[in-house]
């Protein structure tokens, strides 16, 4: 096929993304460690803030009438930012330095791995990774006493896969745009405010309803809301809504990265 | 005067690469505190203030400011101690050129110091007036606390350095900053007081610079601190510096002598 009716073809079902997986698992074989200590942070600020911090908050009003203690409040949000930051950095920092430098997928299309094999596997790769912290992290809340039941543990994990998902497809996408490193530093303008006011560590009730509005349709704000939902045990029609909004987000961004990969290998 | 030359032109040198960054870094170094004000201070702080009155008998942004400038220092100084360091010493070998002149390795050390030092001064300015802005410190010793929290700076500034001499890759820096620097400035007295630790980690903080860095600044502030309690909040930072500073310059001998 020329290069001319590849570049415009359909993107294919990535049905080959495994191979882009065994690659990443193979490179990180040396380098467990690193992903082995990313577990430590979000546990440290459950502690400082959630614990801590904490003693010097009363219980938290969640809506509908119920509160919870404030440990219970915040660790759901530090979950679902933890499942964010993870798949952020892999998606954009590590993904950006194979793009730019290491040139992976230059040699990766040369095999019958596609752009869209490419494009989804980084993404799998970045679910899985997420996926091992979110186990631990939910390990730790409930040794803790911080998960109402058993059921909203499991369905915890499986929601930050999907908010991995999402941020990882996000992610992949807006790195295929950058032209340098200087310009990860907008990233984490974006991420740093998000992290801070969206009911992370105070419900939003606090803001004026514009305010409110705005920060209910931000993808950490819904994540959070997703988890804090399962892990306290108000489960409600609104949390498909987050997970619509996580699912559209997600194949949003794998069909965009793909046709920017496109663009940007097949020339 | 011949002995500040050679520092001055490692200084030069800092900022003649610095000219290329700044603007972002400004915009950084006030946004972070504007940001962390208004979401833990206000946004949080309003849920302390409602339960509690607030902390040690003040709300609880009153509180949390001038401690967060300390911490935001140390931040800076370990970043600045870190990265820049080694790629000067084994990646860019720029030591090496400098050390080709009438440069020494002393001058090096001294130049890098002064540099983190002024690098800080910007961050607590702009955390300053920041916290200035949201109402806290409006008192002229309220200033004390941007040599308070630079000196904190300085008290991990140089411990850094010396680690960073030693080093052949980049590994030990992600190590450094999760089991150090982000615990300390999560369970380090910023965000809550210490007492509220367990006994044995209470020990542990304040055999640390940053919780009497913390405590230094947070007294000049809030203008509730003796004379004896800063001195001694003023002696331990100095004295992690001043140890730093001797075995920085020896390992980096070690590492630079031909």
């Amino acid at each position: 096929m020329s290069v001319l009716t590849r570049r415009t073809a359909p993107l294919r079902v990535p049905t080959r993304s495994i191979h882009m997986v065994e690659r990443n698992v193979m490179a990180y074989r040396h380098n467990w460690i690193i992903i082995l200590s990313g577990f430590f942070e979000p546990v440290l600020y459950l502690l400082g803030i959630g614990f801590g911090l904490g003693s010097l908050v009363p219980a938290v009003s969640t809506g509908g009438g119920h509160t919870v203690s404030y440990a219970m409040f915040v660790a759901p949000a530090l979950m679902a930012t933890s499942a964010m930051n993870g798949a952020v950095y892999e998606s954009t920092s590590n993904f950006f330095y194979k793009l730019r430098y290491a040139k992976t997928f230059e040699a990766v299309i040369q095999t019958p791995v596609g752009v869209e094999d490419a494009a989804m596997g980084e993404v799998i790769w970045a679910v899985i990774r997420g996926c091992l912290y979110s186990i631990g992290f939910v390990v730790i809340m409930e040794a803790l006493g911080l998960i109402a039941s058993p059921w909203g543990g499991v369905l915890s994990v499986l929601a930050a896969l999907l908010i991995g998902f999402a941020f990882a497809a996000l992610g992949t996408a807006i790195t295929t745009f950058m032209r340098q490193w200087q310009d990860h530093e907008i990233i984490q303008l974006a991420l740093q405010p998000m992290f801070l006011f969206s009911a992370t560590f105070f419900p939003i009730t606090i803001y004026p309803p514009l305010l409110q509005a705005f920060v209910a349709i931000t993808p950490l704000y819904r994540s959070i809301h997703l988890i804090r939902g399962l892990t306290t045990g108000q489960v409600d029609a609104s949390l498909l809504v987050d997970v619509l909004y996580l699912v559209l987000l997600g194949l949003v961004g794998v069909v965009v990265a793909s046709l920017r990969l496109r663009r940007r290998l097949l020339k | 005067m011949a002995l500040m030359a050679g520092t001055l032109h490692v200084v030069e040198y800092n900022v003649l690469v610095f000219r290329r960054i700044w603007r972002g870094s400004i915009a950084v170094s006030f946004f972070t505190p504007l940001f962390f004000l208004a979401a833990m201070g206000v946004g949080l702080g309003g849920l302390v203030n409602r339960s509690s009155g607030g902390v040690n008998g003040v709300p609880y942004l009153d509180f949390l400011a001038p401690g967060l400038i300390a911490a935001a220092c140390v931040q800076t100084a370990a970043i600045e101690a870190m990265y820049p360091i080694l790629a000067r010493i084994m990646w860019d070998k720029t030591y090496e050129a400098a050390l080709a002149t009438p440069v020494t390795i002393s001058d090096l050390i001294r130049g890098e110091v002064v540099w983190i030092t002024i690098r800080m001064f910007i961050v607590a300015a702009m955390f300053w007036l920041v916290m200035y802005l949201f109402g806290v410190g409006h008192s002229l010793a309220s200033l004390l606390a941007i040599p308070a929290s630079i000196l904190t700076g300085l008290a991990f500034a140089t411990p850094i350095i010396a680690f960073t001499a030693t080093r052949r890759n980049d590994n030990g820096f992600a190590a450094i900053n999760r089991f150090v620097i982000i615990p300390l400035y999560l369970l380090g007295g910023t965000f809550f007081p210490i007492a509220k630790l367990p006994l044995a980690l209470q020990v542990l903080a304040w055999a640390t610079p940053l919780a009497h860095g913390v405590a230094l600044a947070r007294g000049v502030v809030l203008g509730n601190v003796s004379a004896s309690d800063a001195a001694l909040h003023a002696a331990v930072p100095l004295a992690y510096f001043a140890a730093g500073l001797i075995i920085a310059r020896a390992l980096l001998m070690k590492r630079l002598a031909k």
